[in-house]
């Protein structure tokens, strides 16, 4: 049994196809993302996927259940970090959590265990008695966060989960995620952020114009559809750019110090690399090799069709 | 439909509503306030007769305090981005609804209550059904918390947009609703006019647990107060649904 499983789905808004005919399966204790240009349609599938809205047609199944046909049983396996999911600014970050823990029914000596738990592991404790529209945008997203892992979710839904934060608040988001996910909780996260998916996910998927155009694991989606690599070096001294020409060297760019060196054959470049620092007596200061990126892959994709 | 988990959503929501958007100095205050007001502007200085008088202040006060905040606690919620949240917590668009009528019926109740307490010791008056008057408070503020909630289900994100046209609906009511003309005193098309309005039937009803005498027959009352309440619940039902068809 899958932990979402997609079929069909489309929906519309006045003439306008959000999303048209999507089909997905998302393996249980999978960290999956979902990427795709803005307008794509990934916050409609997202709310698709998470009871918000109802698709025209097509079904969503939760870890088998039918979400259309019994939304509330499907609710409470999942967590869900909406786009604009705002947490109550007039309550604080305590009142939140345990509003949050009464819709799922926990009780209030889980919730008092539960929420003390979270906002210590969320580095937000000492300010737990204060209200929400006190704390910054990154101690929202964390109150927010413990809002909706409350209940221990089997699946959590992040969209944009780290849009805007500041670098502490990001790696703290990023850190939930991995080790929810190792507690066995399927992730399905939505994000701009493409270094980010590429890192997180075992499998991403992207859409635009609300159709799926690509769906893989981030390795097989970069190797298949880009077999341009590059390696990035510099040197102790300057050179001169016309000592890298060769035939399989196809792009050379300079940034700051160090040269990018596009290619095919990796280990010819590598070779010719080499010899020319010997030649020339330069020393290799550093030397990393690139294989195509996920962005690359994504721009490619989503260039198609505009 | 697990209906303890239906129950357990709506007492959440009412009590979230209530911490967040009734239990405000300002809300309280301006509840406490406004019937005051309104007994001033219509009393003072004026011979009035108490027993004509009173049900329609009565009913004016609870019609105002259960429908003040209903109105405006979904745009609210939509500007300050919590309606997707609640969205995605496991509740339905129909618990959400009811918790805020409950919430906005507690109100109406507890100002309602207030009123009368205040007034039985300062006006000496007189209550002839203590059973009616309270099935009358009951009733009256869940059917007017639904209406209040009903004025805040067309989908709209901007909050003084849903006051105006809430005030728009609410202050042509209590002319048309034998509060300042008594029903029997009416002619013609307003009278006509009277007959569609919730608020006449609940005046109706006051004045037949404060002075023992009303115009409509008692289950007619209650009946069309039951038939309003299910009604105004079902379209903003409707109302909700459509919403979320159309994109929250």
């Amino acid at each position: 049994m899958f932990a979402i499983q997609v079929k069909n789905i489309k929906k519309t808004f006045e003439n306008i196809i959000a999303v048209d005919n999507v089909n997905f399966n998302v393996e249980k204790g999978e960290i999956f993302g979902f990427l795709g240009p803005n307008g794509a349609g990934k916050t409609t599938v997202i709310r698709l996927l998470t009871g918000i809205l109802m698709p025209d047609f097509g079904n969503v199944f939760i870890e088998g259940i039918d979400l259309v046909k019994n939304p509330i049983k499907a609710k409470m396996m999942m967590g869900v970090i909406p786009e604009i999911g705002n947490v109550y600014a007039d309550l604080t970050a305590k009142q939140n959590l345990y509003l949050a823990g009464k819709y799922y029914g926990l009780s209030k000596n889980t919730l008092e265990e539960k929420s003390e738990e979270l906002l210590s592991t969320l580095g937000i404790y000492e300010r737990r008695n204060d209200p929400v529209r006190t704390f910054s945008k990154g101690m929202k997203q964390r109150v927010s966060i413990a809002c909706a892992i409350i209940h221990d979710p089997h699946i959590l839904f992040l969209d944009e989960p780290t849009e805007g934060l500041d670098v502490q608040s990001r790696r703290l988001v990023i850190e939930t995620i991995k080790h929810l996910n190792g507690k066995g909780s399927t992730i399905f996260l939505t994000t701009h952020n493409i270094e980010e998916a590429n890192k997180l996910c075992q499998r991403v998927c992207i859409i635009n114009k609300g159709k799926i155009v690509a769906i893989d694991k981030p390795e097989i989606l970069k190797s298949t559809f880009e077999k341009t690599k590059s390696i990035e070096i510099s040197f102790d001294q300057k050179i001169n750019r016309n000592l890298f020409v060769s035939d399989f060297i196809s792009k050379i760019d300079l940034y700051g110090d160090k040269w990018r060196l596009y290619t095919k054959d990796l280990d010819k470049t590598i070779k010719h690399v080499v010899t020319l620092a010997q030649k020339n007596d330069l020393k290799i200061i550093s030397m990393k090799t690139y294989g195509p990126s996920l962005e690359e892959v994504f721009v490619r994709l989503t260039e198609v069709d505009r | 439909m697990n209906y303890s988990v239906f129950i357990r959503g709506v007492v959440v929501t009412t009590e979230k509503n209530i911490k967040i958007y009734y239990n405000k100095a300002p809300v309280i205050i301006f509840g406490l306030l406004f019937p005051l007001f309104l007994f001033f502007a219509f009393y003072i200085g004026r011979k009035i007769d108490m027993s004509i008088f009173f049900p329609g202040f009565l009913a004016m006060v609870l019609f105002f305090a259960a429908s003040s905040v209903g109105p405006l606690i979904t745009p609210w919620e939509k500007q300050a981005g919590t309606y997707e949240r609640l969205l995605s917590y496991p509740v339905s668009i129909n618990t959400i609804i009811l918790g805020d009528v409950v919430a906005g019926s507690i109100f109406g109740l507890i100002i309602t209550s207030i009123a009368i307490v205040v007034s039985a010791i300062f006006l000496n008056i007189v209550i002839t059904s203590i059973t009616l008057l309270l099935i009358a408070i009951i009733l009256g503020t869940l059917c007017f918390a639904s209406f209040g909630v009903l004025l805040g289900s067309p989908s709209a994100h901007s909050p003084s947009h849903i006051m105006m046209f809430s005030s728009l609906v609410r202050f042509p009511l209590i002319f048309i609703s034998g509060i300042f003309i008594p029903l029997p005193e009416l002619s013609g098309s307003g009278k006509l006019l009277s007959y569609i309005s919730p608020l006449t039937y609940l005046v109706d009803i006051f004045h037949a647990s404060l002075n023992g005498t009303s115009f409509f027959p008692l289950t007619i009352d209650l009946l069309v107060l039951i038939v309003f309440t299910c009604s105004f619940l079902l379209i903003a039902s409707l109302f909700h649904k459509r919403n979320m068809r159309k994109g929250i």
